[in-house]
């Protein structure tokens, strides 16, 4: 790792400040990814800049229309959070699965949607329940949150501090992981707003995406029979050592299928 | 440059001028010199490195020193009584034979501690799903489920 500065932020406009100063400054979050990249040499920032100390950037408030997490709240806390389990379990359930219990314990909501990793869990679910992206600056819709391969929305000196979900009649996500690091070889969140379908894969392309086929075919009728037969392209999909693009657009369609049974219980 | 980290450690202040860069683990081991806290993977996938930090197992080798300022942690030297008597866990994986090269053992230890107290009666099935995070170069797996199964009974009693 490469030497760099340290403080501890002591609010969201003081790390905004540090940020607004040093262009070669990063924040940190749980660290899960960005310390693992600097061991790597593939980050080196001049100054990192702690979030561990704000306070008001976590935890978890809930009410019968929506779930809003602090950007620092550890996907543990989500997890066994009573009040996600009850508005959103899909929500809960996704968290349970992030990583293991160590990577939970350390790993948080705002520094996954940040990085934007193309096989991470959260953004499935930030895509498909229509959630918003709040930041020190401005509300971001998860339309617009997305860019790429480990690109966002975000801007320079741009802090996330919340994400905000709205809480869905019925939804699910399900998730064929790599038995090793239980990143999403494919992960398929379905999400049945009462109004509209919203169907978000992650793991197969470069960054998450919706299925808008599988979308309508869903507002017609919501039934696991409705997505079983609709192939998605393997055009644009991901070829790594994991999986060949072929697979990965196969299992879209079986994870949507089982997402959607799964949503129906 | 260097900065300064205090933190406790088995219920013991400690605090030392550190690089900013250095690792937690590192600080345990070559600072403090506990080094029952191992490094397999450096790479947070192998779980040889867990500690507790404010009574939750994180993997030591993935966060920076400075990310543990003002907290308590427990390493694998913090968990047996003053007088020597082993922590149930650690008993059970002597009972059960749940070490072979003992490598792994101090993660595994640390964080089946962890995953009692947040699942008291655990089948074999959950903590084999719980359990992902650390990885037994020998695969003892077997042995290492039968002590967890066996300390969350005289854990809970
Ligand atoms: C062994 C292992 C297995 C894993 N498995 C999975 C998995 O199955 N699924 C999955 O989804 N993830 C997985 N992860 C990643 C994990 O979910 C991390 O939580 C996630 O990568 C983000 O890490 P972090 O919160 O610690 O953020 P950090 O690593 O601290 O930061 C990540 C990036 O986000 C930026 N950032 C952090 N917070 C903010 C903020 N509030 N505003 C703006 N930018 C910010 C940082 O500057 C940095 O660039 C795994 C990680 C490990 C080590
Ligand atoms: S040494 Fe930390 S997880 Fe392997
Ligand atoms: S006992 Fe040898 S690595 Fe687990």
């Amino acid at each position: 790792m490469y030497s760099f500065d340290y403080q501890k932020a002591k609010s969201v406009a003081d790390a905004a400040k540090v940020l607004a100063k040093d262009g070669d400054a990063k924040l940190l979050a749980g660290g899960q990814s960005l310390i693992a990249a600097m061991k790597l040499r593939l980050a080196h920032p001049s100054e990192v800049i702690d979030l561990g100390t704000i306070k008001e950037l976590s935890g978890i408030k809930a009410d019968s229309k929506a779930v809003a997490i602090g950007a620092m709240t550890r996907h543990a806390e989500v997890a066994s959070s009573a009040a996600v389990k009850k508005a959103i379990p899909a929500l809960a359930s996704l968290a349970a699965g992030i990583g293991d219990r160590m990577v939970r314990n350390m790993g948080t909501i705002g520094g996954s949607l940040a990085n934007n990793d193309p096989a991470a869990d959260y953004p499935a679910a930030v895509l498909a329940l229509g959630a918003t992206v709040v930041t020190n600056k401005r509300k971001i819709a998860a339309d617009e949150f997305f860019k790429g391969m480990y690109e966002t929305a975000l801007q320079k000196g741009e802090i996330i501090t919340s994400v905000s979900f709205p809480v869905p009649k019925r939804a699910a996500y399900m998730k064929f992981k790599n038995p090793a690091s239980r990143y999403a070889i494919v992960g398929v969140f379905v999400a049945d707003s009462g109004t509209g379908v919203r169907v978000a894969v992650t793991g197969a392309g470069p960054s998450v995406f919706r299925v808008a086929a599988m979308e309508k075919a869903l507002a017609a009728k919501f039934a696991p029979e409705s997505v079983a037969s609709i192939a998605v392209p393997e055009k644009g999909l991901n070829t790594d050592l994991h999986a060949k693009a072929d697979y990965r657009a196969h299992l879209i369609t079986v994870m949507a299928r089982r997402a959607v049974e799964a949503a129906m219980k | 440059m260097t900065v300064k980290v205090s933190l406790t450690v088995n219920g013991k202040p400690a605090s030392a001028e550190i690089e900013e860069r250095t690792l937690l683990v590192n600080f345990i081991r070559d600072t403090l010199r506990l080094t029952g806290t191992h490094v397999g993977c450096d790479t947070a996938q192998c779980g040889a490195c867990t500690i507790h930090m404010n009574g939750r197992a994180v993997k030591s080798c993935n966060m920076l020193a400075m990310q543990a300022e003002g907290a308590e942690l427990v390493t694998i030297e913090g968990i047996a009584k003053a007088d020597g008597t082993l922590h149930p866990m650690q008993e059970a994986f002597r009972q059960h034979h749940g070490l072979q090269c003992g490598f792994c053992t101090p993660g595994m230890v640390m964080s089946a501690i962890d995953l009692v107290k947040n699942f008291p009666d655990p089948s074999e099935e959950l903590i084999r799903e719980q359990l992902d995070g650390n990885l037994c170069r020998c695969t003892g797996y077997h042995n290492i489920v039968k002590a967890i199964k066996a300390a969350s009974q005289t854990m809970r009693s």
